[in-house]
């Protein structure tokens, strides 16, 4: 039995690293209760929307995919609508088509990277993937091939998997023919019955009872799961009913301040804590998944979704709040995102030019999509020559921290209210709040020794 | 049960990743090598790796992939004690090897960089500069790239576990056209390519989708930087394109070819 649960402490994660880059956790508890709950970003700055100024038009998209390696074809599109927006032009038909491919295949990719390499040690009880492979290696070799038919798809697309070469505004350099993507759909073949494989695995993991009370956000289009456009509609926790605006409000409503502890700005939804990503995303769109991804997420046990005109609560549909079951909606969106690269590449004609022309003007425009972590918003103000004057990126982590930490805080308290006070418990409980999220790979892998000073010593800013 | 015991050499060596000021994708690169991962953890022993697993070993490392640039004053004193734990220290990435794209900072007033940011810049600690890693400890082989190659990351790993040097060629990305039999998009199409001043390693990626090379693998080993210069104009260039052209992710790199700095923020001291 650990001691008894009196005074104030500390517990810190010293390391996480990375939300969009590094991170570390501080919870200070007070009496048995949680009185804090940080999540501490300290990844260095790089100071993208500074240097973005005084670049040309068609530099965002190469630019900004620079900020994240894990999801470099969200940069690279949400930066192409913004400029697109503020430059008139719009990118429709079979290039519209070949941006969603692209994003699929970055949707598989990362989804299963997290599923696999991140998320299912903490349900099987591993250090890592590699450990896991000792037990499951079929579940982890499975993962891999999946993983590798979203790369794959990047890859032919983009010409490489991290940070891909052949986007640019108004479309692609080079389009494809349709022999060229004849393999895709072999290979694709199989990754749908990978996902499927997986959605059945994932489903049969032990799920702690869990709510998040934050409301969720995600990108809404009409007769379609929102990938790469749509409208931020959010669906508020409680009686409220779902509402939208106009992405140009966007930052009237999703405002930024800064945190003292964080290099990450916080957001707030018109006031409120919110959260963007797969359950957001579910809960706004899922009944217009195909109905064979709706089949799987009925088999996994996330209930039919509701229809977004109807009110929550009103008896017409499930929302998922549990953080836990986030994994069931993304390998359900892999499933989606296999079948939707299928029908895309089935419907395939070439278009008689790779891109449509963004010719320079003075403007303003706002760009988002669907990154598999959530809601991405880019914003461009552009002079007459088509020089920036002004950009703006709001990523998924950053809006999605407040929620982090009230889960966090949750979290950790109804461990404590259980008696499990031990560092080792807290620790495992605050890792997996995190992963359950998937801020960012990194920041959701690894965690140092956590460290649970009794009684509190330190002055309330504690650098790791 | 069966568990699969592959014999293990008892001492296999110690494998550490780290990372600075970066984007990650370089050590997903090492992710993303699928077909070659469970056999990479079954030569080498993965001891730190932040990105992957939540089993950190200390060290000391045989191997460390230093990814990202040093930009705060908790990295300085970082990157000594890996260098310090490390036999062998290798740079993954434009970042490390160069700097990044975020030290486009050398080159501009970093305090009116975090206003730009930052409601609070005081909240925020940087240095005024992002830096190579070489800039600070000695290191063993530097693999450029943003990101780099996989093959040429298996290359990397592969020679080590031989104890030889890494096969990486030193010459333009106008070579890997060639051997590619890709048409060059400047003499064809007249667009503007820095081919003939990039470092080799992408196999002429952007030429093969028929754009221009950005230089995201940095100058090659011999460049002509001058020789290029008139034919960028040609191909209608102004100036300062070429500036923002060659200063982007290999900032330092190219700076230090061309022996000039950006265009854009001339007689800045780049500290
Ligand atoms: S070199 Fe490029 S790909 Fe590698 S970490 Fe830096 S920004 Fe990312
Ligand atoms: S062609 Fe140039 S810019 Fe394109 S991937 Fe290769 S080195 Fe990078």
């Amino acid at each position: 039995m650990s001691e008894p649960v009196t005074g104030s402490r500390v517990l810190r994660v010293p390391a996480l690293t990375r939300v969009e880059g590094e991170a570390a956790l501080h919870l200070r508890i007070h009496d048995g209760t949680v009185t804090e709950a940080r999540l501490d970003i300290y990844e260095p700055p790089r100071f993208f929307e500074a240097f973005l100024r005084g670049r040309a038009h068609t530099e965002p998209p190469d630019l900004t995919s620079r900020i994240c390696g894990i999801c470099p074809v969200a940069y690279q599109l949400s930066a192409c609508r913004a400029v697109e927006n503020a430059c008139g032009a719009v990118v429709d038909g079979q290039l519209a088509a070949l941006r969603r491919l692209l994003y699929c295949g970055e949707w598989i990719e990362s989804q299963t990277l997290h599923i696999h390499l991140l998320h299912a040690p903490d349900f099987l009880g591993h250090d890592d993937m590699i450990s896991m492979s000792r037990s499951h290696l079929a579940h982890v070799e499975r993962g891999l091939r999946l993983k590798q038919s979203g790369n794959a798809i990047v890859e032919l697309l983009g010409g490489r998997a991290i940070h891909p070469v052949n986007v640019r505004l108004g479309g692609f350099h080079r389009t494809p023919t349709r022999a060229e993507l004849r393999p895709l759909a072999e290979r694709l073949r199989t990754a749908l019955d990978d996902a499927w494989d997986t959605v059945r695995w994932v489903a049969g993991f032990d799920f702690p009872d869990a709510e998040c009370t934050a409301d969720l956000l995600a990108l809404a289009e009409t007769g379609t799961y929102a990938i790469e456009s749509g409208v931020p509609t959010v669906l508020p926790y409680g009686d409220e009913p779902p509402r939208s605006f106009p992405l140009r409000d966007f930052r009237d409503h999703v405002t930024e301040e800064q945190v003292p502890h964080s290099t990450a700005l916080h957001s707030r939804l018109d006031g409120r804590r919110h959260l963007t990503g797969s359950l957001a995303r579910y809960a706004v769109n899922g009944h217009l998944l195909s109905p064979l991804a709706l089949a799987a997420a009925r088999e996994a046990g996330l209930g039919d979704p509701p229809l977004r005109s109807a009110a929550p609560g009103a008896g017409r549909g499930e929302v998922c709040r549990n953080p836990y079951r986030s994994i069931l909606v993304r390998a359900v969106e892999v499933l989606y995102a296999v079948e939707e690269a299928l029908r895309i590449i089935a419907e395939y004609e070439r278009p008689a030019h790779p891109h449509v022309e963004v010719p320079a003007r003075a403007g303003a425009g706002h760009g988002a999509t669907e990154a598999p972590r959530g809601l991405l918003y880019h914003h461009y103000a552009l002079d007459g020559q088509g020089r920036i004057t002004d950009a703006c990126i709001v990523p998924p982590t950053a809006q999605n921290q407040g929620a982090i930490e009230e889960d966090l805080r949750r979290l950790v308290q109804g461990g404590l209210d259980r008696g499990e006070d031990s560092e080792a418990e807290l620790t495992r409980l605050c890792e997996r709040a995190v992963r359950n999220h998937d801020p960012c790979i990194s920041c959701s892998a690894h965690f140092l020794d956590l460290k649970i000073e009794r009684p509190f010593r330190q002055p309330w800013r504690v650098r790791c | 049960m069966s568990t699969p015991t592959t014999p293990q050499p008892p001492h296999r060596p110690r494998l550490g990743v780290f990372k600075f000021a970066s984007c990650d994708g370089c050590q997903l690169t090492l992710l993303n090598c699928e077909d070659e991962l469970i056999g990479i953890a079954g030569e080498l022993e993965i001891a730190h790796f932040l990105e992957a697993s939540s089993d950190i070993a200390p060290g000391p490392y045989d191997l460390a992939l230093v990814e990202g640039s040093v930009s705060t004053p908790e990295h300085l004193e970082r990157v000594r004690r890996i260098r310090a734990d490390s036999r062998h220290l290798v740079t993954i990435g434009a970042c490390a090897t160069a700097g990044g794209v975020q030290a486009l900072r050398n080159y501009a007033d970093v305090e009116e960089y975090l206003a730009t940011v930052y409601a609070r810049p005081d909240y925020i600690e940087t240095l005024a500069t992002s830096t190579p890693i070489s800039a600070h400890v000695p290191v063993d082989f530097e693999l450029r790239g943003c990101p780099i190659d996989r093959g040429q990351l298996i290359e990397v790993i592969t020679a080590f576990l031989a104890g030889r040097k890494p096969g990486i060629p030193n010459h333009a990305v106008c070579f890997a056209c060639k051997r590619r039999g890709n048409v060059c998009v400047t003499v064809a199409h007249g667009t503007p390519c820095l081919g003939p001043v990039t470092h080799a390693g992408c196999g002429a990626l952007c030429p093969t989708y028929g754009r221009g090379c950005y230089g995201c693998f940095g100058p090659a080993g011999t460049t002509n930087l001058p020789a290029l210069l008139p034919i960028l104009r040609r191909d209608g260039m102004g100036d300062d394109d070429i500036g923002r052209f060659l200063h982007t992710f290999n900032v330092t790199a190219f700076t230090a070819v061309a022996g000039q700095e950006p265009g854009t923020t001339e007689g800045e001291d780049p500290v």
